[in-house]
């Protein structure tokens, strides 16, 4: 049987919906970004960002671009009404303290018990960045994760032990790829939706740690 | 009668010294303090430590510091962007030093230098290879690492307002780090767009109480951020 990978704008789609009312929310750069597009506007969903924003909003329309109101992806954002500002003391505080509920954050590499491996990919002439990856990753109440199942050589990046620096241990809940959903459980990785056409067999062979079929039907 | 308002940039830059450690505030270019800034590259100081949280965005601000020359080392959270070839190059020669410190722990260590504290248990970073060889513990169940506290000789941020008591009020994503910074260092430069007078600003509003800043210096707005 064949299968359609997800689209970047279909995983951030999906992950949209997890998303629920009232949740406090940190959209990590890159792909994670698009899930604000997909966020039900029939519920509040307040949107963090590291640089001192809480529900902030769409981007500015042309002309009205504000270089001291940006999100830490640092592009031009604007405030939803009830939205506030503060020092990076609090932004940090909000995830270290475990007051924010979710941060999407994206992957080089998830281990089986769920290290997370996103800053750095260790080769020595690459400048190492971390920004606030390590602080949302032990931070959040939940990290969901958004990647390509494969990388582009075909290498799986749900492995069974990181091979890439960590960033942060045993921190990861749940996996979204272009290919399935994944639940990170005490028990193993439980694969709880995949793309339509795909094997259960096939999924297993393209990832690097054993998964539990937990699909329904 | 204290005022703490200057009119001359130069003169109240003039105390720095060479190897002095300076935080400069700034998230990107927002809240970046761009004149003093120029101020500090035009005094000439060198071999300065700059805590930032990134490593200068093209040619202008943090990264024409770092290309001046009088930068010896960075302490920074996210020094590789898209437009930071200044400190590329740099760090590529081996001319500058840089230590990266996570963003939370960085804001957290600048705040401890400003609280008084000696040091503190953070969880991020635990088991990462920015934590190699620090010491740990495991408090009610979770693992920490024990990092210092981040103090400066002086903090160069950009607020919105300040009156002659060094009272600041902030511009939206612009504050970021300013609050903090001018918290932990011995002198805390702030340029502002405006110094209003005493009792305009709304004691309910100030973010950062005059007693945390020593100096205030209005730059000309339309000159901007240099962009």
């Amino acid at each position: 049987m064949s299968y359609q990978k997800l689209s970047r704008d279909q995983i951030a789609e999906r992950v949209a919906q997890d998303i629920p009312d009232g949740a406090y929310v940190n959209l990590g750069i890159g792909l994670p970004t698009k899930i604000s597009k997909y966020l039900p506007t029939d519920k509040d969903i307040f949107l963090h960002s590291e640089n001192g924003l809480l529900a902030f909003g769409p981007p500015p329309a042309k002309g009205e671009e504000d270089p001291e109101l940006i999100n830490a992806g640092k592009e031009y954002v604007t405030m939803l009404t009830g939205g506030s500002f503060f020092h990076h003391g609090d932004s940090f505080a909000m995830m270290r303290g475990g007051h924010l509920d979710i941060a999407v954050l994206g992957a080089f590499q998830v281990a089986a018990n769920g290290d997370l491996a996103n800053w750095h990919t260790g080769a020595p002439d690459a400048i190492p960045a971390v920004g606030g990856a390590m602080d949302l990753a032990v931070g959040a109440k939940k990290v969901f994760i958004t990647t390509d199942h494969v990388t582009k050589q075909g290498e799986p990046k749900i492995v069974e032990e990181l091979t890439y620096p960590v960033t942060g241990k045993h921190c990861v809940d749940r996996i979204y790829t272009d290919l399935c959903v994944i639940d990170v459980t005490t028990e193993g990785l439980k694969v709880l939706e995949k793309v339509a056409g795909l094997s259960f067999e096939e999924l297993q062979a393209l990832t690097g740690a054993q998964l539990i079929d937990a699909t329904q039907g | 009668m204290i005022d703490k308002s200057a009119t001359s940039l130069t003169e109240v830059l003039s105390h720095i010294k060479d190897g002095a450690t300076i935080m400069i505030g700034g998230f990107g270019t927002a809240g970046q303090p761009a004149e003093l800034i120029d101020g500090l590259i035009e005094l000439g100081v060198k071999d300065l430590v700059i805590v930032n949280n990134n490593a200068g965005n093209g040619d202008y601000g943090l990264a024409k510091l770092l290309k001046s020359g009088a930068v010896r080392k960075i302490i920074c959270s996210f020094p590789r962007q898209s437009d930071s070839w200044v400190f590329d190059e740099l760090y590529h020669a081996g001319k500058i030093e840089l230590e990266l410190v996570p963003q939370g722990n960085l804001a957290c260590r600048i705040q401890a230098a400003g609280m008084g504290l000696g040091a503190m248990f953070t969880p991020t970073g635990f088991g990462t290879l920015l934590a190699d060889g620090k010491e740990t513990r495991h408090i009610d169940g979770k693992d920490y690492v024990l990092e210092y506290p981040i103090k400066a000789d002086f903090a160069l941020i950009k607020a919105h307002q300040g009156d002659r008591w060094g009272n600041l009020v902030y511009n939206k994503s612009a504050r970021n780090f300013g609050p903090i910074m001018a918290m932990a260092a011995d002198v805390t430069i702030a340029q502002v767009s405006e110094v209003v007078e005493l009792g305009q600003l709304d004691p309910e509003h100030i973010i950062t109480p005059g007693i945390f800043v020593q100096h205030v210096v209005a730059v000309d707005a339309a000159n901007g951020n240099g962009e």
